[in-house]
């Protein structure tokens, strides 16, 4: 219940958290809305020695129109891009999701950028967004750069951000109409899924990501190529599993992830396609 | 390090530990007892408050985290001259709450998800206390709790 | 009704809780909200292993620590005990049990057994010195699994050289052998097995406890979040030594209990040791991962039924086989649970004498089990009422129809069971119509037709359950009989105060279920005056002295009543004054609203308010009597009270994910005559849920080597809003003839029927594919495996 101590800086820009978190190394660990770091702490499964809390960096919550996509800034909470009109316009399937992230009190406070960058692959936002073609901005102490959503998951709680970057902005590519469906099959609403399924398909265009397959958010490229040849909906979905590599948890066997990432994804065509 | 957050309308500036949560601030240094500690994992939701309005699990902010901000505990529900506020009424009422350990936790999450959705079905009150754990209650009475003070 | 004719009509209203202001502002004080100056925090270090001999502990450089006062080992405070920890049911005369102290002394035993103990100024300077003790481990290879634990292949505790703690056999037989000539000569017959998982029974506020020392005085108060604080001094006494009457047990608020409130645990026997020790309070306050280690575990039991029928499908014998895991130590209560289940496996049904029950209970490394809501009876009810369903299945008639066709008849009651106890009132075949009603029981039967046809991948199935509970734990004697430590009286006293307020003090320690309100009705109405004119006194010794507190639904039908028993001590002794004061018989008064009158003459009488001050003044009583008007009872209850009823779950199946959806809920309960049906219909929705919970969610799971892998809330799934249905209660009112009140228990009835109904739906929505049953919980996974598995697929 109670964090093993650390210190406590707080940066006012991004450039101030590089040059902070530059200046205290590897123990040191970004802190946004907290709700990935603060409960690891609590149990003393991280014990960081220095949180550099860039909470404050207000300048990055927003959702802008960026022409064929829409920027959402790192530290914009799951409540805010749920309860966007421009992505509900725009991009439903992301607002729809971020809506299933944790619980209110967890939407309230947790932000898109640090749950993407905690790289959870339970999560529902980074399969989600690797779904939409999203292109995540960096910033570091050389300036920034964009990384592809399928560029930026590694490994299990591993991204492809260097110790000393920070995600700053999301773009997200406007799905221009194309039909979609988040299925997230849990045992309580509150959990993380122990599937999800994150698809959107315009004609034989389609995007599929799966949440909890795999050491990394996946990306169901073999659905996309089984509805881009024709495959019915049904068809598709028996590739859903090609690309995953699940693990077996107290909620699941991997021989029932596999089937439930089958069913899921059907459905979700279903609904996308219908 | 030293911060300042309003509570109940009554602004508090103390010195606190970088790793003080948000909740054992409110219990032990400014001694209101009413939001309580259920779990260790964000949860229960036993220890929601309000954090600039809105439902936040104050077990899972540090302290640090809510400088600045403005608060409201169970401790703030209630008017000065005693009368309980609209959803603590409609919890006694309806006897939505036994034990009463969640119940403040309830509370602030219940007011919460009025103030964003003020005509909530019956499912959409049960998702939005979705982060809120219950034993006693079997939540079916404070799910009617929520429904009659939102229909009041 | 039973009730006396001068009621004023309190009893039956939905009165609001007086509980509540304080509890929804925040000003109730919990054990961990208590300000205590000066206290000392306890922090313990706990087994990382199932099963380890501890080699060394060195607590020197968290002795060293800022803010630590103190570091001990088990070693260290091995001469503080003046015993070992209490087991207070030794169910058999040689009944096994390894010696337990507060801190492990040589080997832990499970994951969470403490091994050291640190005292400090705050609770983060105790967390923090708990990092740098150092303990040596061995570990050993811990048993996890039941029937491993039985074959002695490894045992756990060396001192008592086996892991059997007992059998304890219950055979009822006519003539020797009927039982298995039953089976010999059935007409169907069924054998299940059905396991009944560990579960944690997660009371929203995590156990807390603070002892203050008077050094110079030699007193101590103990504040815990306990049900028990009356049977935790009597144990705190002895195993600490410590001269009872020097010693007062306080629970304050009490966040929930559910058995795992009942108890004598480790930590209140180390604050009060240490706090003895240093002359300082010492406070504990559990985490939510530490309890799930460290605080009882319930169910966990391996039940082998088997049932004989004739041609009719009426019960013929029941034969059960139990293996019950008492986890790594016997806590309080732990072995007596399988014997509170013992009376129950036929059910509401009518049964010849031929009843074979065993139960043999065994050590496993894993957190102790004991009482869990229910405690015995969900397990008994379990059993029965999906043995019956199977029995159903194997006849190929309704389950419905076969329950009706076993029930006790209405007109038997009160009825002598085969095992010797009295059922004291029931009318299933009315409760079981009412539910049926309440679900449209013909209606989802047709829609069946409809819906689960081949290839349906959305499956409705409706689960039944009847159940009895027994509660109102005990007659003293009865308890005599089964072994346990204690008796099962309540005491009550009612004072009317010289302004004719009541002040009532209980020996119940509620903790969440209302009784300052239920028991101001009961006085209200047997005195004629307001309930907000009585004040309920309670849970705490010095207070409340006598008492045997809260568990087994007992509070309502033996505290309650205790109270009504002493209103009418009081009364007769307010109707010798007032028979004074107006020049009358005592024989020839009446009391009603609150005044007596003279039987015929209307305008002589005298309201309780002038006899309360005539009392108090004490100028002109009758010779010989006492001034003050108070009465003090303790009751011991004639039988156990028999709650009864019917539930019924309607649910749908999604066949491609195992998913379960509960559509419809139907609760239809008699607990005799309701206090405060507006309490009775929370204790109904809270049970259903709790069990409904073991049905689809909760399990304490450990891995092989004995870890918890379930030890925080994200893992053991205690369900929210979001994931139960809504429930519908009903209720039929079949008074108890045992009491004044005609009352019976609430407590656990929903828990008890609703794991059975639950499971019973998920397997009649599936039966079409096969399944004869689903483990529990019946997760998705679970669910999907089952239906594989009939289909005679993989997995």
């Amino acid at each position: 219940m109670i964090p093993a101590a650390f210190d406590y800086v707080r940066a006012g820009s991004a450039a101030e958290a590089i040059q902070l978190i530059g200046q205290y190394g590897d123990e040191a660990k970004f802190l946004a809305g907290g709700h990935s770091l603060v409960p690891a702490m609590k149990l003393r499964l991280a014990q960081p020695t220095v949180l550099v809390d860039i909470g404050r960096v207000s300048d990055l919550s927003y959702i802008r129109d960026g022409g064929d996509h829409i920027a959402i800034g790192a530290l914009t909470r799951h409540m805010d891009v749920e309860k966007s009109p421009v992505l509900a316009e725009h991009v439903p399937l992301l607002a729809h999701a971020a809506g299933h992230v944790g619980d209110p009190q967890v939407r309230h406070r947790g932000t898109i950028g640090g749950s993407l960058a905690h790289a959870d692959p339970a999560s529902d936002l980074p399969a989600t967004t690797l779904a939409l073609g999203a292109t995540y901005v960096a910033e570091g102490p050389n300036g920034t750069r964009e990384i592809a959503a399928a560029d930026f998951y590694q490994g299990y709680f591993t991204s492809a951000l260097a110790p000393d970057e920070m995600l700053t902005e999301i773009r997200v590519p406007k799905m221009g109409g194309a039909g979609w469906s988040f299925q997230k099959f849990n045992r309580r609403a509150q959990d993380w899924a122990i599937v999800g399924v994150a698809a959107w398909q315009r004609g034989s265009e389609c995007g599929v990501g799966l949440v909890n397959m795999a050491s990394t958010p996946v990306l169901a490229s073999s659905v996309a190529a089984a509805i881009a040849g024709g495959a019915s909906a049904a068809e598709a979905a028996e590739a859903a599993a090609s690309e995953a590599d699940p693990q077996a948890d107290l909620n699941a066997s991997v021989e029932y992830r596999v089937h439930l990432a089958k069913v899921l994804t059907r459905r979700a065509l279903e609904a996308a396609g219908g | 390090m030293e911060i300042t957050v309003t509570i109940n309308g009554k602004s508090h500036t103390a010195d606190v530990e970088p790793r003080t949560l948000l909740v054992q601030f409110i219990r032990e240094q400014v001694g209101l007892t009413g939001t309580n500690i259920g779990c260790d994992t964000s949860s229960c939701g036993a220890c929601s408050v309000h954090v600039d309005g809105e439902a936040a699990k104050s077990c899972t902010l540090l302290a640090v985290q809510a400088d600045g901000s403005s608060i409201t505990t169970i401790e703030g529900m209630a008017s000065a001259d005693g009368t309980l506020h609209p959803m603590q009424q409609a919890f006694m009422e309806n006897h939505g709450l036994q034990c009463g350990y969640c119940t403040p936790g309830m509370v602030m999450a219940a007011t919460s998800l009025l103030a964003e959705n003020p005509n909530p079905t019956e499912e959409e009150v049960r998702i939005g206390l979705e982060g809120n754990l219950c034993r006693c209650t079997g939540y079916h009475n404070i799910v009617q709790s929520v429904l009659a003070c939102a229909k009041s | 009704m039973t009730m006396t004719d001068d009621t004023t009509g309190v009893l039956g209203q939905r009165l609001l809780r007086r509980e509540d202001p304080a509890l929804l502002t925040g000003e109730a004080r919990y054990t961990s909200d208590l300000p205590i100056p000066g206290a000392l925090h306890l922090a313990v270090l706990r087994s990382p292993y199932a099963r380890a001999r501890i080699v060394s502990v060195d607590t020197s450089a968290a002795a060293s620590m800022p803010g630590v006062t103190a570091v001990f080992s088990g070693a260290d405070l091995a001469d503080t005990w003046a015993g070992p920890m209490p087991c207070a049911w030794p169910v058999t005369e040689d009944m096994k049990s390894p010696t337990h102290y507060p801190l492990a002394v040589g080997q832990a035993n499970y994951v969470g057994d403490g091994v050291a103990c640190v005292l400090a100024n705050s609770a983060t300077a105790a967390r923090d010195a708990l990092d740098a003790i150092e303990v040596e481990y061995e570990p050993l290879e811990a048993v996890i699994d039941l029937e491993d634990a039985l074959s002695d292949r490894v045992v756990i505790h060396d001192e008592i050289g086996t892991n059997r703690s007992y059998t304890w056999d219950l055979k009822i037989e006519e003539s020797e052998g009927q039982v298995d000539q039953a089976f010999a000569d059935a007409a169907y017959s069924v054998k299940e097995r059905y396991i009944q998982q560990r579960l944690i029974p997660a009371a929203m506020e995590p156990r807390a406890v603070a002892a203050i020392p008077q050094p110079f005085g030699g007193d101590m108060t103990l504040y815990s979040a306990t049900q028990v604080p009356h049977i935790l001094k009597v144990m705190t006494a002895l195993t600490l030594g410590i001269p009872e009457h020097q010693l007062r047990v306080v629970a304050p608020a009490v966040g929930g209990g559910f058995g795992s409130k009942l108890n004598v645990y480790a930590e209140e026997l180390l604050c009060v040791a240490l706090a003895k020790r240093t002359g300082s309070p010492v406070r504990w306050t559990e985490t939510r991962s530490e309890g799930n280690q460290a605080t009882i575990h319930g169910r966990g039991q391996i039940q082998d039924i088997e049932l004989a029928a004739d041609s009719d499908g009426r019960l013929t014998a029941v034969r059960v086989r139990l293996i019950g895991d008492m986890g790594a130590y016997l806590q309080l209560v732990t072995p007596g649970v399988p014997l509170l289940g013992a009376f129950l496996y036929a059910g509401v049904y009518e049964l010849p004498k031929a009843y074979d029950f065993s139960c043999t209970s065994v050590f496993t490394n894993m957190t102790p089990t004991d009482a869990y809501r229910g405690a015995g009876r969900p397990e008994a009810t379990y059993a029965i009422e999906r043995a019956m369903d199977a029995l159903a299945a194997e006849i190929g008639i309704d389950p419905l129809e076969l329950r009706r066709r076993n029930f006790i008849p209405t007109a038997s009651y009160p009825y002598e069971a085969m095992t010797g106890l009295v059922y004291d009132s029931g009318d299933h075949d009315r409760a079981a119509t009412l539910a049926a009603e309440m679900i449209d029981y013909a209606g989802v039967r047709a829609r069946q037709e409809t819906q689960n046809v081949p290839g349906a991948t959305k499956r409705l199935g409706i689960g039944v359950s009847t159940y009895f509970e027994m509660c109102g734990l005990a007659p003293s004697r009865v308890l005599a009989s089964l072994n346990y430590g204690a008796g099962g009286w309540e005491a009550a006293t009612v004072r009317v105060l010289p302004t004719n307020k009541i002040q009532v003090v209980t020996g119940t320690a509620p903790h969440g279920q209302g009784h300052e309100t239920a028991w101001s009705m009961i006085v209200a109405e047997k005195m004629g005056v307001s309930p907000d004119d009585v004040d309920v006194l309670h849970s705490d010794t010095a207070i409340a002295p006598l008492g045997l507190d809260t568990y087994g639904s007992r509070s309502l039908s033996v505290g309650g009543v205790a109270i009504a028993i002493a209103c009418d001590k009081v009364i007769d002794k307010a109707k010798q004054i007032a028979a004074h004061q107006l020049e009358a018989n005592p024989d020839d008064l009446e009391f009603s609203g609150g005044e007596f009158r003279v039987a015929g003459s209307p305008d002589r009488a005298m309201p309780l308010a002038a006899v309360a001050f005539e009392a108090f003044t004490a100028h002109n009583l009758p010779d010989g009597l006492e001034p003050n008007l108070e009465a003090h009872t303790t009751y011991d209850p004639p039988n156990f009270s028999w709650p009864f009823g019917t539930h019924m779950c309607l649910v749908e199946v999604d066949t491609e994910t195992g998913q379960v959806d509960v559509l419809k809920y139907v609760a239809v309960d008699d607990c005799g005559n309701q206090v405060n049906p507006l309490i009775v219909d929370g204790q109904v929705h809270g049970g259903v849920v709790q069990g409904l919970a073991q049905a689809l969610y909760e399990e304490a799971v450990y891995d092989a080597d004995g870890n918890l892998q379930t030890s925080t809330l994200a893992e053991y799934l205690v369900p929210a809003a979001s994931d139960v249905p809504a429930i519908d209660t009903g209720h039929t009112i079949t008074p108890s003839p045992t009491n004044q009140l005609g009352v019976k228990g609430i407590g656990e009835a929903g828990t008890i029927a609703s794991t059975p109904a639950v499971i019973n739906a998920i397997v009649d929505a599936l039966s079409g594919l096969g399944v004869r049953d689903v483990k529990m919980p019946a997760s998705p996974n679970t669910v999907w495996r089952a239906i594989n598995e009939a289909q005679g697929g993989q997995q």
